[in-house]
């Protein structure tokens, strides 16, 4: 290629680049901007420097392939696994304090004031929240140009969970196996979720879920003909059985539609997503609006003993599904919404 | 709804005069259990042997911390969903176990031993464990080390507080509560 048709081109390059690491770790469920544009400014100049100074090595694809140790990795999961039992994030906090003012039952105020002193003595203290401190739950979004080096991602992953809730002192609640029953004593292996999107970044979010909110989890593969209706019916009746369980005031995660594996799967993903943030379609808008004062009027309430608060909020997460089906999945998380993320 | 100061063991008139939602403070000794052990108390009792703990007017806490930090005498410790272990509990109650804390409503053959052989069934704040475990000024083991975090201690608390769920003329603050906030 003439080097005279390369050059022009070379600056227009690193915009393009640019664009590609912000879609990275998927837009849907970002709350965290600050941290995108930082990963995303980081390479750039990089690459861009050494493009002008050696014209010859032309044949370079757009993006090229970045390393990621695998021991960053391990650190990062670690850190995260940490910080997200230690620290309740910015969004769950404001909820639990928009709460305090929105509840009328007394007891519930109290519940209410007492989640929001717990959260601080938590974070002051490195405490965890709750004594359950979860399965790791670690959803990882890789680039299609990133390359994991020196060792498995997997591995990675459970090493970071490993050293996290050892280093934390951490509560150990995973069983090797759901029949025998022996602890693995190191809280391995985490629950991994991996997703392929484009650029060469990895974004991790480490998600502790407990036991108490997961067992009130519910998925019914409903008839076409039941529609929105059925769905809701489905929703508000999983939050009247799972009662005082979950830990309310929880977060209600809800799938619709895709296959079945996929729709509950939609509706865990749907418990990352900012609370407070509004759905970007319209519709679901309503919906959850719609969900979340059903929720609220069943009275519930903050740990079940009744009030107008049981839930902060709905989160819904719809798929394409076949034309036989509507799945719909409910994902409960508990007021302990434990989650943190980091790009790499 | 009354606010009540406490120390165990329990004695009947304590458990007679308590009503669901009413406040109570703890102190003394309280006994940590939960699925695993439950497993195996049940177990003792029905091949007649001795249990590791005393159950005459105590109270079990529901409850698996998280391993103590250097400094503390205990990690986070707040309360574990209880209708886990209502298979268990009416045993217990019968064989003289007067409260339990927990989240959660209890199954009605839990709320007939209650009833029956007088006992109170107690909710802490689920969720606020790091607050609770600083009414918790002591915790020793008394059983099944082996269980790691579902082991059996023995904690002295100051000023736990609970939340009266249940009582034993079956009040019941989940029902009574959320029916009178439903809309």
């Amino acid at each position: 290629m003439p080097k005279a048709k390369k050059r022009p081109k070379a600056k227009p390059k690193p915009k393009a680049r640019k664009k590609v690491a912000k879609k990275a770790p998927r837009p849907k469920a970002m709350h965290r901007k600050k941290v995108v544009k930082k990963a995303a400014k980081r390479p750039a100049p990089k690459k861009a420097a050494p493009k002008k100074a050696k014209p010859p090595k032309s044949a370079k694809p757009v993006a090229s392939v970045r390393e990621i140790s695998a021991k960053k990795i391990a650190d990062t999961v670690a850190r995260l696994a940490m910080e997200a039992n230690f620290d309740l994030e910015h969004d769950v906090y404001e909820a639990l304090r928009r709460g305090v003012g929105m509840e009328e039952s007394l007891v519930g105020k109290e519940i209410f004031n007492q989640l929001l002193e717990n959260a601080g003595i938590a974070r002051d203290e490195r405490m965890p929240i709750c004594q359950d401190t979860g399965l790791a739950v670690v959803f990882v979004d890789i680039g299609q140009d990133a390359h994991v080096a020196g060792g498995a991602l997997e591995e990675a992953v459970n090493e970071g969970v490993r050293r996290g809730y050892t280093e934390g002192y951490l509560r150990k609640s995973v069983l090797g196996d759901p029949l025998k029953r022996v602890n693995t004593k190191d809280n391995t292996p985490a629950v991994i979720h991996v997703r392929i999107v484009p650029g060469n970044k990895l974004a991790l979010w480490v998600v502790p879920k407990g036991g108490g909110s997961e067992n009130m989890s519910k998925i019914a593969m409903l008839k076409p003909a039941d529609g929105v209706e059925g769905v809701k019916k489905f929703v508000v009746e999983s939050v009247r059985v799972a009662s005082a369980n979950p830990c309310p005031p929880i977060i209600v995660g809800v799938g619709v539609g895709g296959s079945f594996e996929q729709c509950a799967m939609n509706a865990k993903r749907s418990l990352l997503r900012e609370i407070g943030s509004r759905h970007p379609d319209p519709y679901y808008a309503d919906l959850e609006a719609e969900l979340l004062k059903k929720v609220n009027d069943l009275g519930v309430g903050p740990m079940g003993l009744g009030g107008r608060i049981t839930a902060l909020a709905v989160h819904i997460v719809a798929a394409p599904c076949h034309i036989a089906s509507l799945p719909v999945a409910v994902n409960i998380n508990c007021h302990a919404a434990r989650h943190k993320t980091a790009v790499l | 709804m009354a606010d009540y100061s406490m120390t165990t063991p329990l004695k009947p008139e304590d458990v007679d005069k308590l009503r669901a939602g009413d406040k109570v403070n703890l102190n003394g000794f309280i006994y940590t259990a939960r699925d695993a052990a439950h497993k195996k108390l049940v177990e003792l009792l029905k091949e007649g042997k001795e249990l590791p703990l005393p159950l005459d007017g105590q109270i079990i806490y529901y409850v698996g911390p998280s391993p103590t930090p250097p400094g503390k005498a205990i990690g986070s410790a707040g309360p574990t969903t209880s209708f886990r272990m209502d298979p268990y509990a009416p045993l217990l109650i019968e064989r003289g176990l007067r409260g339990m804390i927990g989240k959660g409503e209890r199954a009605a053959g839990v709320v007939e031993a209650m009833r029956k052989f007088g006992a109170v069934y107690f909710a802490a704040t689920g969720g606020a464990a790091a607050l609770l475990s600083k009414r918790i000024v002591k915790a020793e083991i008394v059983a099944y080390p082996e269980l790691g975090a579902e082991a059996i201690n023995r904690l002295t608390v100051e000023n736990f507080p609970v939340i009266v769920a249940q009582d034993r003329y079956g009040g019941n603050i989940y029902q009574e509560g959320q029916k009178k906030y439903a809309r």
